[in-house]
Order: structure tokens, then sequence, then C-alpha cells
């Protein structure tokens, strides 16, 4: 159980206190509401390169990093389809300095034409480093414009093409800022050794006369629901033969997330898991295999991907996995492997919230999703799963129309 | 409402005047003199054991042998097949892990406190009875085999393995660089018999750390006291090394690259020698965090790459001092040169006061947010333990931190960066 207490600035912002005084840290913690699903099709990548921009100085300072580290702190960021999330970690006497700088970069940034310069370098070397010079780098864009039609998931993160982050004009950054970073799309969440009193008063002090912006209404297309199944080929200069497969699966907020959560900890959860057991162990068709998904907000995928055993045959790999699938479609399992797989749920949410930072994070993607309480529920939701929930939802979802499949040839 | 100045900081207190401590821990010994380190700390009902051994590569008379020991260590005993352990492990929520490193290998049990007394005897049923299956064996070494064969595309990886091998030579444990038929030349009985020696009757230290059930001292004395452990000395090891005599190299193992790995390294005493903890603080100056010398010239300025650090390993005998990124491959010479232009100032010019007092400050908030959790303040312990240091390491580290002039880190890059001294890579 996380305690927290929530309160509202009159700018809309949304505050989350979390107080933990068993460390000597604080974490402060800016959730903005806005992801690549909001990026324009022909400008994707820049959620994640406004995010770089973030650090380049804001209107009163002029370096976000060096007044931090003096005050001993440390600081991320990250970007994912949905949401872009940044934290700094001080020690708690400093607390006030996190505040300052958050509140100085959502009020306005500097916008310096320089740091875009070289930003749009760092980020464009980010892309090399991870999507183009890494054998099978390119597998997750060619799955995502296969697996969606219209849907904004259809791009990855870091942006579809190097030049629509190398076309990025001073001008869209600032129009982007001004639609996305105002307190109605922010949740502040403050985790450790902090009272709610004093995080009050700070937070009126120094975020209390920030404008309050338009609330960012999101009209998202939706995506046509797959009548057909799709398959695409290539052949690259990887050293094996890979195959990945993806089926839709609902949001994040719905019921039927917790039994494919559960489904995928099934399959590929730990070496005692199905696909590891039968398709590495005993059948040797693959040399690794998982099974995952992304917890999209907007209803995703859930992915196999495997890379074979050389000497297989694609067509034999991938009748293996479905008749893995089948066998999961058609036998209800048994009480202990659903028990399995809920207790690791279990342990690994302790772990988690072992960290305070991991803890600050997920309260304000909870109050992202309608209530940071909503993080305290979340066992129960996957304690109520049962046997016919996961054979119900493997149904549903691992059907021959649902399914994309991706054959990655070595050349 | 007064109105705000937010051209002003507000005030902080100094790291620097932090007064950080290091929580102590509690030990004892198995009947057999096994030592038990033990931190109880944190808030989650959560715990961790870790069984060290001297079952490193430096121990191997064949490559890769410490490792494949250590990884079949989860596959298979006389009474648990690889699948019965993991099920054992993982019905629990349970997580155990295996690592071989290069002086010692160790086995770490993750799990909920609540199911320690379940689990722990599993991990002495390893410990005492694994099999290490001929089927297991050949499923090990195909599925290792492809990792390498994938691995070996990726120019970091390979850049990583060159540049120890240049500073040690491809046969010394710091430098051991295995290739697909090391995997290959793998047989059972190498297994059987490193487990034999290094593990059943190997040397052990057991460290514990969490939320520590009371039941633990005598759950581990009931698993672990009445092995063979800790009883006769270790064969001793010597290796010697065989660094290569051209410093410079470039490789090009793939025409369309369009990234170079850049490694830059030479050799460094170890933790014991007055200069470690002073280079620390060099080190953090030059390219330890994220407003280093190297990630704002190389990053923040010229855009050449995402990220540029450097740091050291840390081995029992001595250390390697890295520099590392990966760079636009039509960049790379340049950021070499930045790298040097680096080097080169710091050796020329004092560290000025603002700088310095930034650097202070902030390796003592980043300490203090490593000594945060159980699982963290542990760590800290095994290393010390292990390297034979002690409390005054830490308290000596803090005083640097706090005290060393500009003076003196000037008077340290002439030391060891002067006369080219570091081996210099590309891999695109």
């Amino acid at each position: 159980m996380i305690n927290f207490k929530k309160f509202i600035l009159d700018n809309g912002l949304r505050v989350i206190v979390h107080e933990d005084h068993s460390t000597p840290m604080a974490m402060v913690n800016v959730l903005y509401d806005v992801g690549a699903k909001d990026e324009d099709p022909e400008q994707t990548g820049f959620a994640h390169l406004f995010e770089h921009l973030m650090f380049g100085g804001s209107l009163h300072i002029p370096s976000y990093d060096e007044p931090l580290q003096i005050a001993g702190g440390q600081n991320n960021a990250f970007t994912t389809d949905d949401l872009t999330n940044y934290y700094c970690q001080v020690p708690a006497k400093n607390l006030e300095t996190a505040f300052w700088l958050e509140s100085d970069r959502m009020l306005s940034l500097a916008f310096s034409e320089e740091s875009l310069e070289v930003q749009r370098k760092v980020v464009c070397e980010e892309f090399k480093e991870h999507y183009i010079n890494k054998p099978y780098g390119n597998a997750w864009h060619l799955i995502r414009e296969l697996s969606f039609q219209i849907h904004p998931y259809r791009w990855m993160t870091i942006g579809k093409e190097l030049s629509h982050i190398e076309k990025a004009r001073m001008e869209d950054v600032k129009s982007f800022f001004k639609k996305h970073y105002n307190p109605m799309n922010a949740i502040l969440a403050i985790g450790g050794h902090v009272t709610f009193d004093q995080v009050e008063t700070l937070a009126k002090k120094w975020f209390g006369n920030i404008p309050p912006g338009e609330k960012y209404i999101r009209h998202l297309p939706e995506e046509p629901e797959q009548k057909e199944a799709r398959k695409k080929e290539v052949y690259e200069e990887v050293p094996l033969n890979a195959l990945y497969k993806t089926w839709h699966i609902p949001g994040r907020m719905d019921q039927g997330y917790y039994a494919i959560d559960l489904i995928s900890e099934i399959l590929s959860g730990g070496n005692s898991s199905r696909l590891y057991e039968s398709l590495v162990k005993k059948k040797k068709l693959f040399s690794s295999i998982s099974c995952y998904h992304f917890g999209n907000v907007e209803p995703g995928l859930i992915s196999i991907e495997g890379k074979l055993v050389p000497g297989v045959k694609m067509q034999d790999a991938e009748n293996a996995v479905e008749e893995e699938l089948d066998l999961l479609k058609s036998h209800l399992l048994e009480d202990q492997e659903l028990q399995k797989v809920k207790n690791k749920t279990e342990s690994i949410t302790v772990f988690e919230d072992m960290s305070i930072m991991s803890r600050a994070t997920n309260l304000s993607f909870y109050e992202l999703m309608g209530n940071a309480n909503l993080m305290n529920k979340e066992l129960e939701k996957y304690q109520s799963i049962n046997i016919d929930h996961i054979l119900e939802s493997a149904q549903k979802t691992f059907k021959e129309e649902n399914s994309n499949t991706l054959y990655y040839f070595k050349k | 409402m007064p109105s705000l100045n937010r051209m002003v900081a507000p005030e902080i207190t100094d790291p620097i005047d932090f007064d950080l401590t290091l929580q102590p821990y509690q030990s004892y010994t198995l009947d057999n003199n096994v030592p038990v380190y033990s931190i109880h700390a944190g808030t989650q009902e959560v715990v961790q054991v870790e069984w060290v051994f001297d079952a490193g590569n430096w121990q191997e008379e064949k490559k890769l042998v410490a490792a494949a020991t250590n990884f079949m260590l989860k596959n298979g005993t006389s009474q648990l097949n690889a699948f019965s352990i993991n099920q054992k492990f993982e019905f629990y929520g349970a997580f155990l892990s295996v690592q071989c490193h290069i002086e010692t290998a160790s086995i770490t049990l993750f799990c909920l406190h609540k199911y320690a007394a379940l689990l722990i005897p599993v991990v002495a049923e390893i410990l005492t009875n694994s099999i290490f299956p001929e089927d297991e064996l050949k499923t090990f070494r195909q599925i290792q085999i492809q990792k390498l064969k994938v691995n070996l595309e990726k120019c970091d990886f390979v850049a990583n393995r060159m540049i120890d091998a240049y500073l040690y030579g491809e046969n010394h444990p710091y430098g051991s660089m295995s290739g697909l038929d090391a995997y290959e030349a793998l047989i059972r009985e190498d297994l059987q018999t490193f487990f034999h020696r290094y593990y059943l009757n190997g040397h052990c230290q057991i460290f514990v750390s969490g939320i520590i059930p009371k039941s633990m001292d005598h759950l581990l004395n009931h698993s672990f006291g009445q092995l063979p452990l800790n009883q006769q000395e270790l064969p001793k090891k010597e290796h010697f090394k065989k660094a290569e005599k051209e410093k410079k190299h470039r490789i090009i193992q793939d025409e369309k690259g369009v990234q170079a790995a850049i490694r830059m390294a030479r050799s460094f005493p170890n933790k014991h020698h007055p200069d470690f903890p002073k280079a620390t603080v060099l080190n953090n100056i030059l390219g330890g965090f994220f407003g280093s010398r190297l990630m704002a010239n190389i990053r923040e300025e010229k855009g050449y790459t995402y990220g540029i650090y450097s740091y050291f390993k840390n081995y029992f005998a001595e250390s390697e001092w890295l520099i590392s990124t990966e760079a636009g491959r039509e960049v790379s010479e340049a950021t070499i040169i930045e790298i040097h232009k680096e080097l080169e100032k710091l050796k020329q010019e004092p560290v000025g006061e603002d700088e310095l007092y930034l650097v202070r400050n902030q390796l003592m908030g980043s300490l203090l947010s490593r000594l945060d959790g159980p699982f963290e303040i542990m760590s800290r312990w095994k290393n010390y333990i292990l390297n034979g240091l002690d409390i005054q390491y830490f308290n000596q580290s803090i005083e640097v931190i706090k005290t060393i002039s500009s003076q003196e880190l000037q008077e340290l890059a002439n030391k060891y960066f002067s006369g080219d001294p570091f081996y210099e890579l590309t891999v695109i």
C-alpha cells in the first residue's frame, strides 16, 4: 500500500505527495501528458526530441543540470508512445532546487537555436546507435508499420526516419511546447523525505503562478479491427533467422489487460515458462524466445519474438509457436500455473516499490490514468483473474485474423 | 504575494557538508567457518542472499569453464531437472541469478522474505548435487554460440572485447576473449571438475540484506554450515599480462556501419593505491557523469554522440581506466581528437574552483543516493570485503572528495595522462 495525498493548484496542476522518511532523498517527478502518439505523422520522433530540448535551458535559468548537480541531485527523462516523464532526485534538504528548476522549464524554455541544432545531432546518433547500427534494429519499425494501419503506434518513439528529426524547426518546437507543456497537461509527484505542508507551500510558490494553458484534448485515429492476417518478409545482414508475431490487445486500463499481462508471463516469464521450456529446451527450435507487451495506454500489441536455431525452417518454428498458443486456447491451465504468475506479479510489485523513484513515477502514471490510487488496486485486479479469463483472453487474442507476422531472414 | 525572483537559485545545503555514514554490517560464521555478512534494513518485505565463490575465470584452466559451470548450476541436480529448479523459484515469485566474474562467481537469491525458508534449501541442493547434464550442456553451447554470433555483429561488443585484450592479452583473465571454438570445446568433465574444486569444496562468503527473517542464521547454518566449504586452501593461480605493442587500432568490420565504437583504455592501480580515491574525482571531471567535460564537449556542444563516459573497471590486482562512446562514423576521428584535447587540458590547466565545487557536491549527492536501501549498502560492503578493504576506505574516499585540491588533480593528470598511455580503438 503506497500512501499519498493529492491536491490541485488553481492553474490545474495536479500534485501528489508521498512521504517516506526512511530515505534521506526526495524525488520530484513531472509527467507531461504527451507522447509519440500525439505527433504529426510527418514529424515523428518529435516528442522525444523535445524531451532532449527540455535540458537546454529555461526562461530564467541558462543551465538545468549545473544547479541540480551543485545541489547533489541527479535527473533523467524518458519518452514513450503515451507520455513524457522527467524525474530528479535530490538530497531532501535541497528539495527546493528541484522545484525551482522544474517550474521554470514548465513556465517557458529558452528556445535556444544552438540547443536545437546540437540535440538534433545527438538524437540522430541515438537513432543510429539503437536502430540502425544493431542487428535486428529495424525489426520493430517494420512490425509496427505492419500491425497498425492508421493509429500513431505505427511509428517508433525515436521516430519513423532520421529526416523527420533533421527537419525539426524552432517554430515547431515552440508550438509543441505551448500545446503540451503546461500545468493543465502535467502531473507533479513528490516522494521521499518530505512533508505534505512543505510540498504544498513549495508547489504554490514555484508552480502556482504559471499560466494554466489549455487542456489538450486528444483525437487519435482509431485503428480499425483487423480482419485478415498480415505477413511480411525481409532479408537482412543478420546471423540468424528471426520470427516476430504480434496480436492486437486492449489498452492499459481495460479489464482485459490483466489476463493478457498474465498470459505473457505464462508464455515467457522465466525459464520455467512454456515457450522456453517447450521451444528452446525440448524441441530446440529457437535459441531465444520471448513474449511481451509495452503496457500501452491505447489498445496495443502483444508480441512473440524468437531467433531460430540454424537449420530450422521458418514454417516449422512458426507452427510450433501456434501449437503452444492452441494449447492455451483449448485447455484450461492448472491453478498452480496461474498461482505462479500471480505470485510473480506480487513479487515484482514489492521489489519495484523498493525504489522511491519507481513509486513517484508510478503514482504519476496512475494519476494520468485517472487516479493515483489505482496503483494500490492493481494486485487485486490480478488476483481476480481466473483460469476461465485466461482461456477467453487467449481465444480472443490469438486469432489468425488478428495476427501480424514478420519473417526476418538472414541474407 | 511577494513577487518571485526566478533568476536566483534557492538556498541549498552543500552536499560536501553532509555527514555520510555507511551502516555497519553484522557478521558471524557458520559451523564450517563460512562467513556471513548481513545488513538488516529497508521497508519492503524482501531479502537478498548472495553466495560468492572464488570461482571466476581467474581460476579456470580452459576458457569458459568458469562461466559455463556457473550458468549450468541452474540446470539440473541429482534430484531436480532444470525445469523443476526454475519452477521452484519462479512459483514463489523469486529470482535466482547466477553471475560469473573475473575473480569470483556468485549465486543470488531475491525473494519475498516469507519464502526464504522454503528456497534456501533449494540453493543448497544446487550447490551440493549439481550434475551438469550432457543434454543441457549441448543446449547451453548452442544458445551461447548463437548469442555470440549476434553480438559479434555489434561494434560496441567487439570493441569492448578487443580493448581489454590489447591491455592484458587475450589469454589473461582480464582480457580474455573467447570465440565460437571455445564453446565447442567445452566438455562435461571440465565443468564437473571445476564444480568439485571451486564450489563443492570451494571458498564461499555469504551476503544477506533486506528485512532479514529471524530464522536466517539457523537456516543458513542448517543448509550450508555442514558442507565441506572453506576447508582447504585453493590452488594459487598466476597469470601474466601480455599487452599489445601497438596502441592505436582501427577496425572496420561492417562497411555499411554508420557509427564507430570508440574505446580508450589504460591500466591503473587497484583500490589499495592511494591515488585511487583521487583518481575517482579526476575521472568524474573527465567523463564520470552527465556534466563531465567529455559529455559537455562531445555531446552537448558538438553533438557527435548520444553519450560518452569514462570509468574504472576494478579487478582485485589492478584496474582499467576506460573512455567509451559510440560516435557518428564521419566524426569518429574528430571525437578522438577532442578526447585527447580534454586529457591535455587536465594536464595543462588547474580545474577551476567553481567546477571543483560542483563536482564535489555532485559526488557527495550521488553517494548519498547510492547508500539508500539495503541492497545498495550491502553491494558497497561486498565490494570492500572482497577487495580486502574496510570502513577506512569509505571514510577516506569522502575525505578526498571534500579536500582534494586543483593542484593535486593536475599532478594526477600529469602522472597518468602523460606519454600517450591510452590504447585507442575504433570499431565500425
